[in-house]
């Protein structure tokens, strides 16, 4: 029987507030699995903002506090 | 003579480097002698407009209505916000979709802010969501009248300029708070006329009027507090450069109609303030020659 040569652990990370549990290694293939336009959501982790084309380096730890914001209306 | 007296065109435009309009209509006007209109172009944040109304998106009873009051108002600035959020498609999406298929300018702000360092954090992330470096910078520092805090607002403007940014601060209308923002690097300034939604018009119209004098090249915004056109026409008289305003439009019985009055009244008060309006007096001054000339006798 053949192991694969990598099994994604799950882990817990904190999205706007809640905890989710995810196997992405990156911010990057946490995005991918959000089902949302990649272009209409900015990003954070920890307080800091993370812009779309440096989350494929950012790698997600246990307790990582990610912060998503999209458009809305305002004035 | 003052300086405004001799020419308030001149004093009382923005005098930043000039980019061609990118929005279909921006430069539009009918020539009028002496070469001047209510709708004169205008320069800000390196963009020309004619349009003096910045409108506000939120609160209106339907997208539909928005989009229409947009096109009524004439505004070829519109401001929009962030809201931490994770909104799987449509609604989110098609509200993004609707206001850039107005061709507005898009100024995104930063409300909701307490710190400098959110408010350059989500700066950041609107830069990045919206394409643009505009950012209307808000950091509030009393939760009771959304007054800006001057102090946070001022470290963040300072770090913004730095990142590159067209800083669109939302301050209070003192003059030297406001010098501060411009030393920081700041090229615009939008003082409030009365609290966000209060409606009240403008509060302290000698504060703004203080500040037109002594920033004559300064592009001035008032931001928040407008309730009804004929405050806006007041804030136009004063020499201020545009109006910013959200829900005295977005409130109205009718926010189209309403959206249409303040275009009118936007550019009533501009135009006369570059017509220049006449100087009070404190008693009569007839205006008939034959006053006081009794015909019958």
């Amino acid at each position: 029987m053949s192991t694969p040569d990598f099994i994604s652990e799950s882990f817990t990370v904190v999205v706007n507030g809640q905890p989710q549990t995810t196997t992405a290694r990156t911010l990057q293939d946490w995005v991918d699995a959000q089902s949302v336009q990649p272009a209409a959501l900015a990003t954070a982790v920890n307080g800091e903002f993370v812009p779309r084309d440096l989350r494929a380096q950012r790698l997600l730890c246990v307790g990582d506090l990610i912060v998503t914001f999209q458009p809305i209306q305002g004035g | 003579m003052s300086e405004q007296q001799k020419d308030p065109v001149v004093v009382g435009s923005a005098q930043v480097k000039e980019e061609p309009a990118q929005r279909a209509g921006d430069t539009e006007q009918s020539p009028l002698p002496p070469g001047r209109s209510g709708t004169s172009p205008w320069h800000i944040g390196g963009r020309t407009l004619t349009s003096r109304f910045f409108l506000g998106t939120a609160s209106y009873p339907s997208p539909q209505v928005l989009q229409e009051a947009i096109a009524a108002s004439g505004a070829q600035v519109v401001t929009m916000g962030l809201r931490r959020q994770l909104a799987h498609g449509g609604q989110a999406d098609d509200f993004f979709t609707l206001v850039q298929a107005t061709g507005a300018h898009l100024l995104p702000n930063t409300a909701g802010c307490h710190t400098a360092r959110e408010a350059v954090t989500l700066a950041h992330m609107a830069r990045e969501l919206f394409d643009t470096h505009w950012i209307k910078l808000e950091v509030v520092g009393d939760a009771h009248t959304l007054q800006p805090d001057p102090f946070e607002l001022l470290t963040a403007t300072a770090q913004l300029v730095k990142d590159g940014f067209e800083v669109f601060p939302y301050c209070m209308d003192d003059f030297v708070s406001c010098q501060r923002l411009l030393d920081a690097g700041c090229n615009i300034l939008m003082p409030w006329g009365a609290p966000i939604g209060s409606g009240q018009g403008l509060v302290n119209p000698g504060a703004l009027r203080t500040l037109r004098a002594r920033l004559p090249g300064v592009p001035l915004i008032v931001d928040a507090g407008i309730g009804s056109p004929v405050d806006a026409v007041q804030a136009m008289e004063l020499g201020l450069d545009a109006v910013l305003l959200n829900s005295a439009v977005a409130h109205a019985v009718d926010p189209v109609r309403m959206a249409r009055a303040f275009k009118l009244g936007i550019e009533a008060g501009r135009l006369a303030f570059e017509a220049g309006i006449m100087a009070r007096q404190d008693m009569a001054v007839a205006s008939t020659p034959v006053a006081g000339h009794p015909i019958l006798l």
